[in-house]
């Protein structure tokens, strides 16, 4: 083997390929100076086979032994001489790598369109070694040029890069149970998809965390968008009150008119509301009778149990099951943004959407009202995707007037997407179309497990911090090519800060430790300037302007 | 026992191992001492397997003579023909040998004439025989004496000349665990006379 053709900085030898097959990952004898406790799970190595360069990563370590009786008859190995030959010779780690791609050798393949999926496995004897830096680069491409800094690989500094355009290309998801750090890895997602230019973003902020501000483990606060990207950002509220409080004046006041309230959104309501079967159905028949616009405020106009009951024997419905109805749709009265008058909510967000602007819908106090969020997030989503339809059909002949490409971030996605309701939302349409008519989701959920199989496989790029239960880590691994190695990799993430990142964003799966976010020089590095930067610039354009 | 000096002469030979006779009785380079008959340019070498003293006809053992003697010299004061009678004898287990002035470090084409002479070696020419340790496997298959002890002693006198002994003692070790899989009480056996030393 050439070894001497291979001498990329930083990179130490771990050992060499004595074993394996394509399909379960080959074993790698670590050298007897390479310590098994210093391989992690995760990590990534190359491997230098005779004519090729493999770029895998360690699936598992485990400890051999030359000797079957080692386990049942331990040498005494009280002498350190002896404890330290022994270990490494008779006694050896060993690592199982999945090679999960190319990245040199003699494909012309490689030259033209860079790493490929590995075909095959490197022969014995090849030499393994940690990734460089340049390796990383090479394989998850570098800063710029579409791609995004989300992280790093563990136990190295190098940059790890998101393909942004190959993100929102599909609808993707955030996974990860409540303080794993979801919300700024969405964050940072937000800000990559801004900064790449690649579509614009359209964000049903439950917690109001991404707009203005939001705040850190021990209640740090740290910048949301808006405060980073000003120009390009605008927050709509539906809540003016909350939004002022927190310091914050929004672009835009969303009220929400009864009369664009469908029988449909009625039915996501079902759990949230603990609507029965019969009585979310009513709502199709109150419509029918009523008139699409008109139904939900003359439903609820309807006074007493005998007006109830006389409007059950009109429209056919079981009226216990309209009481039922009615009772619940009240609750919808006391959310302070509906009213009976029509409203351009969505023309509003979509003019600031065509402007190549990201909007970010913070819900104020209503964000701890389920319903509220479900019903506007559904409703809002449908009338814009309608939208996006009419526009992306008229323009078929010409791609220039094409609507920019739209990325929905929505939260407690399984509230939106179980799989009893996910075909009837928009929200499951847009997840199984991709990205025919432009509009993508980006769905947030601590609970995959309650998201549609369907939906779930067909998210695009997944990223997962911890996950606890088994169910949510089938979930989330289904459909996805060597889940049980994932699964290992998945369950052993650390609460804080880690995530595994899969899918076509990415060209192999990989654990990151998540890009600080949060501290001035974090701000920096997404482009944020401080007041004195600003008035420097400001000075400079001035000059450059006007000599 | 000094470098360089004549131990004795070959009495029987074969590709693989050879026996001396000492010229002198006790006389004998200690176990796992790397020994080399014939000159510099053409050598065999080899290392000490056994050492035996006994007496030269077969048929006649040495009998107990030491009833009324104080010591042991005393005994061979009063009986000089002892020294004539019995004979101190090494074998040898070939290691390696040199050839138009170029070590090889297995077995030589033809074993050393008798009557060759024997000498002791160390200090370079043990480096230099040491440098690499492929021949580990012959000793530890020796047929003859306690191959693991021949095998540790001959690492202890190599780490007692080589300049870095600690990273000797460890490659050589690594070495001998590549050899003895499956072995493990032995390796650590053996691993133990070594770091003894």
């Amino acid at each position: 083997m050439a070894s001497g053709e291979w001498s990329a900085e930083n990179s130490s030898r771990l050992g060499m390929v004595v074993a394996g097959s394509l399909t379960e990952g080959v074993q790698v004898k670590l050298d007897p100076d390479s310590s098994v406790e210093s391989v992690k799970v995760g990590a990534f190595v190359t491997l230098q086979g005779e004519r090729m360069r493999f770029f895998g990563v360690v699936t598992d370590v485990s400890l051999g032994s030359t000797d079957p009786m080692l386990s049942a008859s331990p040498p005494d190995v009280s002498d350190p001489y002896v404890a330290k030959v022994v270990s490494g010779t008779a006694a050896y780690g060993a690592l199982t790598v999945e090679p999960m791609l190319t990245i040199s050798g003699d494909d012309p393949a490689l030259l033209l369109d860079g790493p490929q999926p590995a075909k095959t496995v490197p022969a014995h004897f090849a030499e393994t070694a940690t990734a460089t830096e340049r390796d990383i680069e090479l394989v998850f491409g570098s800063e710029g040029d579409g791609h995004f800094w989300i992280g790093s690989p563990l136990d190295m500094d190098t940059r790890l890069c998101l393909d942004v355009p190959e993100l929102v290309m599909r609808s993707n998801g955030v996974f990860g149970k409540s303080g794993t750090g979801k919300t700024f890895l969405t964050r940072l997602l937000l800000a990559g998809i801004l900064q790449s230019r690649a579509a614009v973003n359209l964000v049903f902020d439950m917690e109001n965390e991404y707009g203005w501000r939001g705040y850190g483990e021990g209640g740090s606060e740290v910048k949301g968008l808006k405060q980073l990207f000003h120009s390009q950002v605008a927050v709509f509220s539906l809540d003016e009150e909350s939004s002022k409080r927190r310091g914050l004046t929004p672009d835009y006041v969303v009220r929400i008119g009864y009369g664009e309230v469908q029988a449909d959104d009625i039915q996501l309501l079902r759990e949230t509301l603990d609507l029965s079967d019969v009585a979310a159905d009513a709502a199709y028949s109150l419509e029918r009778h009523f008139g699409e616009g008109k139904w939900l405020a003359e439903f609820l106009a309807v006074r007493g149990r005998e007006g109830i009951f006389e409007l059950a024997d009109a429209t056919g419905v079981n009226g216990n099951a309209l009481l039922r109805l009615q009772n619940r749709l009240r609750r919808l009265e006391r959310l302070g943004f509906m009213d009976d008058t029509g409203h351009d909510s969505v023309k509003q967000i979509l003019r600031y959407l065509d402007r190549g602007m990201h909007v970010v819908l913070e819900f104020g106090r209503y964000g701890r009202n389920l319903a509220a969020y479900i019903l506007v997030a559904n409703l809002l989503t449908r009338r814009i995707y309608d939208r996006y339809v009419e526009r992306k059909e008229s323009a078929s002949e010409d791609k220039s007037a094409e609507p920019r490409p739209l990325v929905i971030t929505i939260e407690e996605a399984h509230k939106f997407l179980t799989p009893g309701v996910a075909s009837q939302t928009i929200f499951g349409t847009i997840a199984r179309e991709m990205r025919k008519y432009n509009v993508t989701l980006l769905v947030v959920d601590q609970r995959p497990s309650g998201i549609d199989d369907e939906v779930m496989s067909q998210l695009g790029t997944k990223i997962t911090c911890l996950l606890d239960s088994e169910r949510d880590i089938d979930a989330v691994l289904t459909g996805t090519s060597g889940s049980r190695k994932l699964r290992s990799v998945l369950a052993r993430l650390e609460s804080k800060q880690q995530a595994l990142v899969f899918g076509h964003a990415v060209p192999m799966p990989v654990v990151i430790r998540t890009r600080e976010y949060g501290s001035p020089e974090s701000y920096q590095s997404l482009g944020w300037k401080d007041a004195e930067a600003m008035r420097a610039q400001l000075e400079q354009d001035v000059e450059d302007l006007f000599g | 026992m000094a470098i360089g000096e004549r131990v004795g002469e070959v009495v029987e030979a074969s590709t693989s191992r050879f026996v001396a006779q000492c010229h002198e009785l006790y006389r004998a380079p200690p176990l796992g001492a790397l020994v080399r008959s014939g000159s510099d340019g053409e050598a065999v070498y080899g290392v000490v397997a056994e050492v035996a003293t006994r007496s030269l006809d077969p048929g006649r053992r040495a009998m107990a003579m030491g009833h009324s003697a104080e010591s042991v010299e005393a005994v061979y004061e009063r009986h000089p023909q002892l020294n004539r009678l019995m004979s101190t004898e090494l074998e040898v287990m070939v290691v390696a040998h040199r050839s138009g002035g170029r070590m090889e470090r297995f077995l030589a084409p033809s074993p050393p004439r008798i009557h060759d002479i024997v000498y002791v070696c160390g200090g370079a020419e043990l480096l230099e025989v040491s440098e690499t340790l492929e021949f580990l496997p012959s000793l530890l298959g020796s047929p003859v004496g306690s191959p693991d002890d021949v095998t540790a002693a001959f690492l202890r006198r190599v780490a007692a000349e080589h300049p870095d002994p600690e990273r000797l003692r460890l490659e050589a070790g690594r070495e001998l665990a590549a050899h003895l899989t499956g072995q493990l009480h032995r390796l650590t056996g053996i691993l133990r006379r070594v770091a003894s030393g």
